[in-house]
């Protein structure tokens, strides 16, 4: 097993390299000149040299990537041609904002999500099941925004339970914390609700006409342990798939959410970016949400050796 | 004895109906069927499939899918209660008390991701109040009574490390560990090779002296009936057709359909073998062999030698048949000759032309010289093309004009007995029978001189069977082609063969006419095979021992 992890990382090496030099050459192979990108239209000609040298663009391609990439392995992401800070603090603050809610979100979803799929299969072609795939329909069709506008609206505005917008950091205590996070929360898990539920409920009816779970019968199991020992764990890899590109996506793509709550997080960041054509805090973003992608990954592949013995490693 | 005034019934199913649905005209899957188990007693439940027999044995255990298959009349009673009217609740208890199951499948009749020891622990921790150090004994001791070698190793197994048999004898465990008054036994050995097979028999055969189980034995396999069974009742179209003692159901089947049935199955004794031919030789495999590499990116590769050094020569009109168990190879041999994998080393000749070192581009001209038929005739035809156009692609493929192949469509279909309208159907509309026949046109349209047939009859029923071997027989004297018949069933190749080769381990331990390696085998290992092959002591065609056909003729 240790083994198996020591190799899957040693295999993410060269994956996070790729990405390295795709989002190195990103700004070198933009028609032009990455000086003149980077400093705008309006630059001087001394602005203009003043940014070639600091990015050693006089030198050769191949010593502009290792002097590139021994800085960033240092921690040195670069700094933003709009605020002119360093890239590192101002991904910082957001992590917390965007991981909290990834995190709330995915383990809401994954409580609420798998019975319903469970049951929906359990109880498959009756009126339960019927109501579970209606629900998980109109978690998908409604739109983020809508959800999110209603939850303001009810709980913020009309009852006051919880504040409008806005993030505290859990280190201001747990209850400032808890209450602005809910509300987002609850509205990302709309769609999870209804992706786990459907990827639950199908993987449990393909399982539940195996011929072991017909042994179990045969055994005199009870349903629950039936449903839950013998089922669940084996409907459970493409489940975990699902999950686990979800939070992904969860961290690094919930811009609307994030708009619509006022959350600083990681997602408006690189939006910003991109409308601003702040090129290396766009590049620490990519280079960001690929390493999240690449370890939630790992994580997956180790989650299925977990649950599946057959799975080498 | 009669079942009424036995005592020991342990199992009476009377006028049994189940319905494919709960409407009161409902189809009848199980109509009007009455028959006992009695303790200590094995009754064999024999038919073709559809026939019934699983139904049976899911009602009774109330297993059958619910709201699908609906009893719908008469009763089925486990040492007198009632189980057609008893509650989930019941039924549940009585489940590994006093009725287990086995089923066909081990391979997939086991969680794949708990450990088989905890498997067999649910049973005592569901029924019982042993606490976990008195469950693990008993499980270990029931793990050796299965004859399970290394238990405690085993027992913490999951069911990918253990072979066939062994999970086989984990689901006997299972099943009787709580010593149940009867155990069903739905097809249990079906999917084991021949000397597996006879280990998994007598198992079930002692532990049933030990414990006088009754024993519900479901088989279509007349060969398991003559080792295995006390009485024997033969169900058709969910009816029951005739039932009685081993011996009488054997020697004076009362029922024409019995009597048709037993004729079918194939005997093991070599036919009389056709006169040696010096006709040209239209396949040779020389020294043929295939690795397999399995590679890692960081780990050591691994060899695996699916086939090696196999040399086989095949004249027109012959027939070689070659045989094994799962695992030996002979697939690999059929399919490096096809060319539909590449042989590792070695040469394939086909009508005197290498074809083995061949690109794909340069193969194309030989490949209609050589045509394979396959195991599974619902999954080796395209199901959204109509049977004509299956047929009439190859020689489309090779330069006929359309037309020109539906024609021959036509006439190939009339050649293997089937209606020339067959030819704007698909094949859904068609039975395994009918399906594995397009499948014989299919690869004639081309006309082959070689046909090779992996295990084609090994999924029909005998009656069927019977058909299509007759046909490939017919076929061969017609069109003189030369046929490769690879088959895991020493009964059809004894049947169909002038020539057999053994194979195990992926190489042939022997070669030579039929009559002589099936009768008269040089070899241990063909021998353990034809020893094992189940009910060699009958002669089923004749109703009669094979003992008694030879002091017949005598």
């Amino acid at each position: 097993m240790i083994g198996y992890l020591i190799r899957r990382i040693l295999a993410a090496v060269p994956v996070m390299g790729v990405v390295a030099l795709f989002v190195f050459l990103l700004l070198r192979l933009t028609p032009g000149d990455p000086a003149a990108i980077l400093a705008g239209d309006n630059a001087t000609p001394e602005q203009l040299d003043r940014i070639r040298t600091s990015l050693g663009l006089n030198e050769p391609i191949y010593i502009q990537f290792y002097t590139w990439v021994a800085k960033l392995l240092h921690g040195d992401l670069g700094v933003s041609l709009i605020s002119n800070k360093p890239i590192l603090e101002m991904i910082g603050p957001r992590l917390e904002p965007s991981i909290s809610v990834a995190l709330a979100t995915i383990i809401l979803s994954i409580l609420v999500a798998v019975p319903l799929g469970v049951i929906a299969a359990w109880k498959h072609g009756t009126w339960i099941d019927r109501c579970v795939m209606g629900l998980s329909v109109l978690g998908f069709s409604v739109p983020v925004f809508v959800i999110g506008y209603v939850l303001i609206q009810v709980f913020a505005i009309d009852l006051r339970w919880v504040p409008v917008q806005g993030f505290k950091s859990i280190s201001a205590g747990f209850g400032p914390f808890f209450e602005r996070i809910i509300l987002p929360t609850c509205t990302l898990s709309f769609i999870y609700v209804a992706l786990i539920a459907r990827m639950t409920r199908a993987s449990m009816l393909d399982v539940l006409g195996e011929d072991y779970v017909r042994t179990a019968r045969a055994k005199g199991i009870g349903e629950t342990g039936v449903l839950l020992r013998h089922a669940l764990r084996n409907a459970a890899v493409p489940v975990i798939t699902v999950i686990g590109s979800g939070f992904a996506l969860l961290i690094s793509g919930v811009v609307v959410t994030e708009s619509v709550f006022n959350l600083p997080g990681i997602g408006r960041l690189t939006v910003d970016a991109v409308l601003a054509r702040d090129y290396p805090v766009i590049q620490a973003m990519i280079l960001l949400t690929s390493g999240i992608y690449v370890a939630v990954n790992l994580l997956i592949d180790v989650a299925y050796t977990l649950l599946d013995p057959r799975i080498r490693y | 004895m009669t079942a009424t005034n036995s005592p020991n019934v342990i199992l009476d199913i009377s006028n049994l109906v189940v319905g494919l649905g709960r409407k009161a005209d409902a189809h009848r899957i199980i109509d009007d069927l009455s028959l006992q188990v009695h303790e200590g007693e094995t009754l064999c439940l024999v038919g073709e499939s559809g026939s019934g027999k699983s139904v049976t044995s899911l009602t009774v255990m109330g297993l059958q899918q619910k709201g699908t298959l609906v009893p719908s009349g008469g009763s089925v009673k486990l040492v007198g209660e009632e189980l057609l009217t008893a509650s989930d609740r019941r039924l549940r208890q009585l489940r590994a008390t006093r009725m287990a199951m086995i089923f066909q499948e081990p391979m997939t009749a086991l969680n794949p991701v708990v450990p088989v020891g905890r498997q067999i622990d649910e049973v005592l921790r569901a029924h019982t109040d042993l606490d976990a150090r008195a469950r693990r004994q008993k499980i270990l001791a029931m793990m050796e009574h299965v004859r399970l070698p290394d238990v405690e190793r085993i027992f913490s197994s999951y069911p990918h490390r253990l072979s066939g048999g062994q999970r086989q004898r984990i689901m006997i465990a299972m099943a009787l560990v709580l010593e149940p008054k009867l155990l069903i036994a739905d097809e249990p050995t079906t999917a084991l090779d021949v000397t597996t097979q006879k280990q998994i028999l007598t198992l079930i055969r002692d532990l049933q002296r030990d414990h006088g189980t009754a024993v519900l034995f479901i088989t279509h396999d007349m060969g398991v009936v003559a080792e295995i069974a006390d009485r024997v009742a033969v169900m058709r179209h969910g009816r029951l057709v005739e039932a009685g003692p081993l011996q009488d159901v054997l020697r004076t089947p009362k029922m024409e359909y019995t009597r048709n049935l037993l004729s079918a199955v194939p005997s093991l004794v070599p036919r009389a073998p056709r006169p040696e031919t010096s006709e040209p030789v239209v396949l040779e495999a020389n020294e043929l062999s295939k690795v397999y590499r399995e590679r890692s990116l960081y780990g050591k590769a691994r060899e695996v030698a699916a086939a090696s050094n196999v040399t086989l020569t095949l004249r027109k009109g012959r027939t070689l048949g070659i045989v094994g168990e799962s695992g030996s190879g002979k697939s690999t041999v059929a399919r490096c000759i096809v060319r539909l994998i590449d042989p590792t080393s070695g040469g394939v000749r086909l009508a005197g032309r290498e074809i083995s070192d061949l690109s794909r581009r340069l193969l194309q001209p030989h490949r209609q010289k050589i045509q394979i038929i396959f195991q599974d005739p619902y999954r080796s035809l395209n199901p959204r093309v109509t049977v004509g156009e299956s047929i009439a692609e190859g020689p489309i493929n090779y330069g006929m004009p359309r037309k020109d192949a539906l024609a021959r469509a036509r006439e190939l279909l009339e050649l293997v007995h089937l209606p020339p309208d067959a030819i704007s159907r698909y094949p859904h509309q068609f039975s395994g029978g009918q399906r594995q026949r397009i499948a014989i046109a299919r690869a004639l349209a081309l006309d082959p001189d070689v046909l090779v047939a992996d295990e084609a009859v090994s999924a029909l029923d005998v009656s069927v069977q019977a058909q299509v071997l007759d046909l490939l027989d017919e076929i061969q004297r017609r069109l003189g082609i030369a046929l490769l018949f690879i088959t895991h069933d020493l009964r059809v190749a004894a049947q169909i063969c002038d020539d057999v080769a053994v194979m195990q381990h992926g190489r042939v331990v022997e070669q030579g006419p039929a009559a002589e390696v099936l009768t008269n085998p040089q070899q241990a290992y063909t021998r353990t095979l034809l020893d094992a092959a189940p009910g060699r002591g009958w002669d089923f065609a004749n109703f009669r021992p094979v003992s008694e056909g030879l002091a017949a003729t005598a």
